[in-house]
């Protein structure tokens, strides 16, 4: 900067500094402000995507429960759903039983196993192996799930009934079983990728601690620094059971579409986001009811969701172990 | 420790030895699970891709490379048809580029602007929170409730005739846009995190504004790691099919898209139709369309894990 004296009446000295460092200069701050406001909007249409989906949802599940003449006790807790049936029928507890039925089944498969590589991945793998082993579960994270689907049709519908129509089951070509084993393997990514973060963050002196007592690398693994990340485990556990229930396409394939609240895993059931591709995919035009019965059904879906993500964040942060 | 506490401790007990090689065998089973399903997907579509469904669907023939790739090449040029021979997915991969490239425009700046907002605008505090806790739960919205969104609100406009789209190229760009948006908007915010506050110093304290210290500085410097998340979102957009059946990319549409307010069919919906046939000449098809779709996707995630790898290690030193 010029070192001459600067008076207070506008000297020419001060005008070129002026323009040489445009600082203040309107443009510039016009530039501000326009990006800002900007990047204010970019954020908001975060907000308002999910008003968005909270106002269709509920609109249009208003407009079924008066147009359809559906009461709500009628629709959560009916047992059967006939949306064709003279006069139709709206029984959402089929659908729940369904969504249960393929959660619960995939959880089983997924769980235990997304645990234990998580855990070996972190306590027990050489860095070169990791290497491989977690770029090649992100791969399998990526693959869409209608390819699942196909290979429930293609592969394992056909192993199962290889395996048990010797044993005299009957095995449907749409069945429930193949269903859980699928979604089951699509969410074994989910929970060992993000337990694996959680366990890795447990802190060396931890580990350091109990190998300096003499506990094997097992006693390890599973007494401190599984303990130690616990709620990171749980939390993951929650959010792939959220993702078994919301997952569509892998189901439509594998478990086909026929309501039915029953035991047996090897029949063909249907789950709340498969009806809703079903009546999509149907002729049902516009307002009437069991195109409406779709969004009270996407809200129930919705909701449930919702419920497990955020009780994932609160677990996450409730009982997270502090460490300094 | 009461004294019969301390009589039960044997530190060589059989049990204990037994367990912890029995364990780590159990975990690197468990792991190699990934991988094995990873292979067997592979291998199945691809014989599946050249034989049709085979009887034992466990032995896999070694494919015959120049074969296969005669045939995606027939099957990404042929245009839909009723026979099975000569059908293919000309149309549908047409529409699936299209949605490439409008989500690529419209969803990346949206989502790259909401992280860049969070992370370097938005003063701390209440709403920050807020916006945060919403794009997490965002995240976990499952993408055929998206479908629904974008149905009432994009293809009918709640039912208002002139701002309806219908089912057009563009609602179903703007609901894919939509989907991806928590994606991109959290990797890009760990992206700017991992910049390191001395390079905002140094541009700050030489009278930089906020924007030009993000556009010159903060920006350049996140660029691999915006890059990854970007990338991941595309993948994602283009394997979904559950939310552009709810938006209507239909199955029999025999020409490619015009242009954005077109009528369109996507890759993964016409995989769908095929894989829904129960003839076993459709299932070839169908195979050969998830190979395809497969190739087209690993090669994107691939190149997006690559690039976060090198950037982890620019950043750790």
């Amino acid at each position: 900067m010029s070192s001459t004296t600067v008076t207070g009446d506008g000297s020419p000295t001060r005008r070129v500094e002026a323009d040489l460092w445009s600082g203040h200069s309107r443009s510039l701050a016009f530039w501000e402000a326009a990006v800002t406001i900007g990047l204010i909007l970019c954020a908001a249409i975060t907000v308002l995507t999910t008003i968005g989906i909270v106002a269709v949802l509920s609109v249009q599940s208003f407009e079924f429960f008066t147009h359809a003449k559906v009461s709500l006790p009628a629709f959560l807790f009916g047992t059967e759903l006939k949306p064709d049936a003279h006069p139709p029928k709206f029984g959402i507890v089929p659908l729940v039983w369904g969504t249960f039925l393929v959660a619960a089944g995939s959880s089983a498969i997924a769980l235990p196993i997304g645990l234990l590589s998580a855990i070996y991945l972190s306590e027990y793998a050489h860095r070169g192996v990791r290497a491989v082993l977690k770029p090649t579960l992100e791969l399998l994270a990526g693959i869409p799930t209608i390819v699942y689907g196909y290979l429930a049709l293609l592969l394992v519908t056909p192993t199962l009934k290889r395996l048990l129509e010797p044993m005299g089951l009957r095995v449907e070509t749409f069945n429930a079983l193949s269903a859980c084993i699928v979604v089951g393997v699509m969410i074994i990514p989910l929970v060992s990728s993000l337990s694996e973060d959680v366990l890795s963050a447990v802190p060396r002196g931890l580990r350091e601690a109990a190998f300096g007592l003499g506990a094997t690398r097992f006693e390890v693994s599973t007494r401190v620094v599984l303990p130690a990340g616990l709620s990171g485990v749980i939390a993951s556990f929650i959010l792939a059971v959220s993702r078994a229930i919301g997952e569509t396409m892998a189901v439509v394939l594998a478990a086909g579409m026929r309501p039915q609240i029953t035991w047996n895993p090897l029949t063909s059931i249907e789950t709340m986001t498969t009806y809703i591709v079903q009546v999509i995919g149907g002729d049902a035009s516009y307002g009437e009811p069991k195109y409406l019965s779709l969004f009270a059904v996407g809200l129930t879906l919705f909701a449930v969701t919702l419920t497990l993500n955020i009780l994932s964040g609160l677990v996450l942060r409730r009982f997270r172990e502090v460490y300094q | 420790m009461k004294p019969n506490e301390a009589a039960r401790f044997h530190p060589d007990r059989w049990i204990r030895r037994l367990c912890g090689p029995l364990f780590a065998a159990t975990c690197l089973l468990a792991t190699c699970t990934g991988v094995v399903v990873l292979l067997v997907v592979l291998g199945s579509i691809v014989t599946a891709a050249l034989q049709g469904p085979p009887e034992n669907p466990w032995t896999a023939i070694v494919p015959n490379w120049s074969e296969l790739l005669a045939l995606v090449r027939k099957l990404a040029a042929a245009t839909q048809s009723s026979e099975p021979e000569s059908t293919g997915y000309r149309v549908g991969l047409a529409g699936s580029l299209w949605l490439l490239g409008l989500v690529a425009v419209i969803g990346i700046p949206v989502g790259v602007g909401a992280g860049v907002y969070l992370e370097e605008y938005a003063p701390p505090g209440r709403l920050r929170r807020l916006i945060q806790t919403n794009i997490a739960n965002l995240a976990g919205v499952p993408s055929i409730v998206y479908g629904i969104l974008g149905l009432a609100l994009f293809v009918r406009a709640f039912g208002i005739k002139a701002l309806a789209l219908g089912p057009t190229l563009l609602a179903g760009a703007l609901t894919l846009s939509l989907l991806i948006l928590p994606i991109i908007v959290i990797t890009t915010q760990e992206a700017l995190r991992a910049v390191p506050q001395s390079l905002r110093q140094a541009a700050l304290a030489l009278g930089a504004t906020r924007w030009q210290v993000v556009r010159d500085h903060v920006l350049p410097s996140a660029l691999p790691g915006i890059l990854t998340g970007t990338i991941l979102g595309l993948s994602r957009a283009i394997g979904e099919t559950a939310p552009l059946l709810m938006v209507g990319a239909a199955g029999a549409i025999l020409r490619p898209p015009a242009g954005p307010l077109d009528r369109y069919s996507a890759l993964p919906v016409e995989i769908y139709n095929y894989a829904r046939e129960p003839d076993r000449h459709y299932q070839i098809v169908a195979a050969g369309g998830i190979l395809i779709l497969v190739a087209l996707l690993l090669t994107m995630n691939a190149a997006a894990i690559v690039i976060r790898n090198r950037f982890r290690r620019y950043h750790h030193g």
